[in-house]
Formats: structure tokens, sequence, C-alpha cells
């Protein structure tokens, strides 16, 4: 949510660093340590865990690594974490979008509302989110004895898993596309308007077209955080194995089974996603960046 | 098409932005609707549109009342003061837009669609830039483009928002050349919103001058500037001198005390001779002489101690040989006196 802010402040500053560099330029000391500072921090807290992730699960060779793999319990949850974010993230895409949507182009009663609410699940504890589910749905619930009674299971089962996973990752979409959209104003969709287009060919021709980037991005967090929930998900699945496992959960088992080759290598699925998101993240942010340079290009030129 | 506007009112919250204004746009003619920010030109011009709706009033297109119509189903060409164009299509993808939305049945074939587009951008001068982007064209450039895309789906009305607002002097005076050369092509009812006087008269058949939320009057260009109604329409249209005045027996009188009424006279009305001519004169002072341009700008005090300004030819000023700091009599051709309690 924020780097879209920053790309978009350091597309904005680009043009003047060159000058402010000089008069607020540091001793070379200062410079070094702080980089100094900068790299060690990084080192320690994001490189060294991934290789230390990636050693361990490539320990006693690549062969039982990919041997973890054929284990039906840990096919079970890479298949249940893919289908719980196979669901959240498309039923968070669509509220997102629409929820983005109504609070950057319109005015109505209850906006600030609805926007406090898209940030509760960024407020609450996971764990918190959880048990909301178990104290909903569980035996001893709010709704328990009725779902019982229908033969519904939500919690310790895998509609719970889902409900959790999408409770997680409720904002992410929506607060990636608010920024963008609310800075785009409503002439381009009067415009389209004006010309004959619908409320949907204006919205899939014009508005989403000029979010485009920050949707690919917001649906990449919003992806990496539901394959990667542990807190919610865990209070709402009951951990029975083959069944409500997803990866984070299963990696945590066999790490207390002693399975540290196993746990690693489930883990590097996980840590490889994060890369892959990191790859996205960039190209998403550079293009971001060329989209809003060709606007503040266009808008200086407005502004003369 | 012609247009009418009946008794439109809006209001935004408190603010009131328009107070019952009526205005007839005859079919085939380029009007402006002339006033300063604040005035309800754009608010009007949006109404006109659909983008925006009335309190209450009507709007009829050709005697038929599209209050009710969403600007999709009226059939304007709006051009936006920012150009609003798609930034993430080409110029001619803009262009076509217009086409490519309509229902499948209406859509003209893919060849039609790109003739249409090629023979618009050909009028707009860009036929090598049909591959750019918005961003990668000058401001002159996105405005032709606007107004090619609000063109392509031959609206029976075009309506300008602040057309040539953000553009510089000269591209400004390019355009508005352009503008209305295209306006005698194509003779489609046109409305443009500007606070620019010398545009309005320049390029309108007729002008509109609004005033905070109401029209102060409406005439051909040569109307408002030679026989303004209200005081405001004398003040904004070029500069003006204003006195205290009565008028007595059909005859306006500049005074030097208070009348309760307020005399509006040009500068280029007003007059400077070396002797008094008969009665029909004050006495006034030169302060200051500008004499760089066709206009001479004389800028003097009056016997009772006001500044006015006076403007005359090259060659009157050569013949007067005026200097500095001299005493003449001036003499006013022509007074407009109004109420005071109407000036605002």
């Amino acid at each position: 949510m924020a780097s879209i802010a920053q790309t978009q402040f350091r597309a904005a500053s680009a043009p003047h660093s060159s000058a402010a560099g000089v008069a607020t330029s540091e001793p070379a000391v200062v410079r070094w340590v702080l980089i100094g500072i900068a790299v060690a921090f990084l080192a320690i807290f994001l490189f060294l865990p991934l290789a230390v992730v990636f050693g361990t699960a490539f320990q006693k060779g690549i062969e039982v690594y990919f041997q973890v793999f054929r284990d039906p319990d840990t096919q079970a949850a890479i298949r249940l974490t893919l289908l719980a974010a196979g669901i959240a993230v498309p039923l968070n895409v669509v509220f997102g979008v629409s929820a983005a949507w109504l609070i950057g182009k319109f005015e109505f009663f209850g906006k600030s509302l609805l926007i406090t609410l898209i940030d509760l699940p960024f407020s609450v504890s996971p764990v918190v989110a959880g048990l909301i589910y178990v104290l909903l749905f569980g035996l001893q619930g709010l709704l328990g004895p009725w779902l019982i009674a229908h033969g519904i299971r939500i919690v310790f089962a895998v509609p719970g898993i889902v409900l959790a996973t999408i409770f997680v990752t409720f904002p992410f979409v929506a607060r990636e596309l608010l920024p963008m959209i609310q800075s785009q104003g409503n002439d381009e969709e009067e415009a389209a308007l004006t010309l004959g287009a619908s409320g949907w060919q204006t919205f899939f021709r014009v508005t989403l077209p000029n979010v485009k980037w920050a949707l690919i991005y917001g649906v990449i967090l919003c992806n990496a955080r539901a394959m990667g929930e542990f807190g919610a998900v865990s209070v709402v699945s009951g951990h029975i194995r083959g069944l409500t496992d997803t990866m984070p959960l299963h990696i945590e088992i066999l790490y207390n089974d002693y399975q540290f080759v196993a746990a690693f290598a489930v883990a590097s699925l996980l840590a490889l996603l994060a890369l892959a998101t990191l790859v996205v993240k960039s190209i998403a942010e550079w293009k971001a960046v060329q989209q809003s340079a060709a606007q503040s290009a266009a808008d200086t030129e407005r502004a003369q | 098409m012609s247009i009418s506007v009946r008794g439109i009112r809006k209001n935004f919250g408190q603010f009131q932005a328009l107070d019952d204004v009526d205005l007839e746009i005859p079919d085939g003619q380029l009007v402006a609707l002339l006033g300063p920010s604040g005035s309800g030109k754009t608010t009007l011009l949006r109404i006109i549109a659909g983008l925006e709706f009335a309190d209450c009033g009507t709007v009829q297109f050709d005697g038929k009342d599209i209050s009710d119509q969403s600007a999709r189903d009226r059939h304007v060409g709006f051009v936006f003061q920012h150009y609003a164009l798609f930034r993430h299509m080409t110029v001619f993808e803009n262009i076509a837009f217009g086409l490519r939305v309509r229902p499948r049945l209406l859509r003209p074939p893919e060849h039609e669609i790109r003739d249409k587009v090629n023979e618009l951008l050909s009028l707009i001068q860009l036929k090598n830039q049909a591959r750019r982007y918005p961003s990668q064209l000058s401001g002159g450039q996105r405005q032709r483009v606007a107004l090619a895309r609000a063109l392509a789906v031959e609206p029976a009305v075009l309506l300008l928002d602040e057309p040539f607002g953000s553009l510089d002097a000269k591209v400004r005076q390019e355009l508005r050349h352009w503008l209305r050369q295209l306006h005698d092509k194509v003779h489609i009812t046109s409305v443009f919103v500007t606070h620019d006087q010398e545009e309005a008269l320049e390029v309108a058949d007729l002008v509109a001058v609004m005033n905070e939320g109401h029209i102060e009057q409406v005439g051909s260009p040569e109307e408002v500037y030679n026989r303004p109604v209200t005081p405001f329409v004398y003040n904004f249209l070029g500069n003006v001198n204003i006195f205290h005045g009565r008028v007595d027996d059909g005859k306006a009188y500049i005074q030097e005390t208070d009348t309760g009424n307020l005399a509006f006279v040009r500068p280029h009305l007003l007059e400077i001779a070396r002797q008094p001519n008969g009665t029909n004169h004050f006495r006034a002072t030169t302060t200051h002489i500008n004499s760089a341009g066709p206009v001479v700008k004389v800028d003097a005090i009056t016997e009772w101690g006001a500044p006015v300004h006076v403007e005359m030819s090259q060659e009157r000023f050569q013949a007067l040989r005026l200097a500095k700091n001299e005493l003449v009599f001036v003499t006013a051709r022509d007074i407009a006196v109004f109420g005071k309690e109407r000036v605002s």
C-alpha cells in the first residue's frame, strides 16, 4: 500500500534530486555508516533467513527435497492452500475493485465508515479474526447448533479456512487501488459517458485499464497473504492432517515432528512465492512510475 | 439543433451556482458563455451536457425536453478543460472510442471506423501522431484530439469547457481561429465557456455574459461590447472609467458629488483637448503616458481628484503633443449611467 505512494513521491521528487543532492549531502563517513547499517540489517533479517530456508531444504540432496512433495499430507496441504487462495483472491478482487471505485468516485453517507471497515482486518490480530469465526460458527457458537442440525461444518473444516483467509486478505486490493482511483478524478469517465459508453463499458475500457498495475500489485499482495496466512487459519483449522492443514500449518507440524528437511522444503515454496511477488511488484511499480511520470508531465503542461 | 434552457436553478450545498437561468441558443450558432470564475458558466454547460442535473428548470434540444436524459443519451460532444483523453489509448483509439462503444447493431464496421478516424485526424492535422499516446503530445495537440474525439460521434451539439484555458497565449490564438474556421465548416451548434472576454468577442456569434449564477446579457459581440445593459457587463468587457453621474432630460452628466448613480465611460470614448469645448468637459492633469503600441494610454487626475484613463490613436496623440503633468480638457462622447445599487 505504502509502496505506490512512495514510488509516486519518488517520481515527483526525481527532477530535484540532482540539485538538492549537493546541498543536502552528508560526509562520506556518515553515508557509509548508514549504508553499512542498512546492508547489515537486510543481511541478518532477509538474506540470511532465505539462505537458511533453501540450505536446510536441500541439506540431504535434491532427491530428498522432491521426495517431500510426494507425501499425500503435504500434497493435501498445498491443494488446500491453493483452494483457499483461489477462492479468497477472486472474491477480494471483486470486492476490492468495487469498494475502491465506490469510495474513489462517489460521495455518500457512511463513506468513512466503509474505509474504516476495510482497514479493520489490518488492525485486528489474525488470531482474533479466527476466534470470531469459532465463536460464530463453532459448536458452542452463536450459529453452531443450527449449522450442526443442518449438517454444515464450517469451523475445523475447509469453509472456515476459506472464510478466515478472506477476512485477513480483505483490505489488500481495495487499499492498493484507492489512492490510484482517487488521484485520477472523474474526467475520463465523464468523457466516456458523453461519447455514449455504458457504465460497464466505461468501467472496463477506461477505469480499469488506468489502474491496471495497481490492481495487479494488489492481487499479488492479496495472494501472498492468502497463501501465507497462519494465525487466523490456525484457529479455525483444527489441524486435521490431510484435511484441514494449509501449507503454513503443515510446515509447523513437520517442524514440531523434527522433520526439518520436509518443513523447510515446504517453506521454500512459500519463500519462492515471496520472491515471485517481489519480482512482479517491481515490474508493477516500474510501470506505475512510468504511468505517473507521463501523467505528471501532462499535469505540469496543464499547469503552465 | 437549437438549445433552450428555461428557469434553471442549481445549488451546491449552500452555494447557489445558478439562479433562474434562461438561455436560447439558435441552431448552428457558436455561443460563448462568458463570465468570471464562480459565475456558474461551467455548471450551466455541464447541465446542458447532462453531466450535472439542475435542481429545477428544463433543458430542451429542438423543443424536446431532455432534462431527465443522461449524458449518454443526449448525443453531445463535450470537450473538457483538461482534455480528459484516455491516457492508456493511442490518439487513434481515443478518437475511435465513441464509435467502438456503440451497441453492436449500430457500430460501424472496422474499415468505416478507420476511415472516419483518419478523416478526423487530417481535419485536426495530426495524421502522423495517430499511434502516439496523449502524454506524448503538446497541450494544443491534445486539445485538438479531444475535439476530434467529440466530433467522431457526430454530436448534435458541441460543448467546450474553457477549451483554450490551459494553453499558452500563442497556441490559444491559433486554436481560437481554428475553432472558428472549423465551426464555419461544420456548422454544429456549439457552446463554449470562457473567462477571457477577448476570446468570447473574437470567436462567438453570440455572447452570454454571466455573473453570480445568472445571465446579465445575451447578444452579439458588438452588442454586448458597445451596448452593455448592466454595469457588470460594462465593467467586465473591456476597461472603463467610473464616475458619479446623473441623467437629466435624456442627457447624461458626470459629476463631482455623489448622486447615487454611477456613470460608465470607456477610455477610448473620452477625448482630450487643449482648449475647453463649451461646458461639456472637465479638467484633468495628465500623470502618465504609455505610447507604446497602436493605442496611446493616458492616465490623468480629474479636477476633483479621481483617476481617469483615456485611450487615443497615435495620430491624435502626435497632433496634441501631450506631455506629463499638463492641464487638459476631457470630453465624454458616450456615457452610460446606472443606478448605484445595481453595481456590485
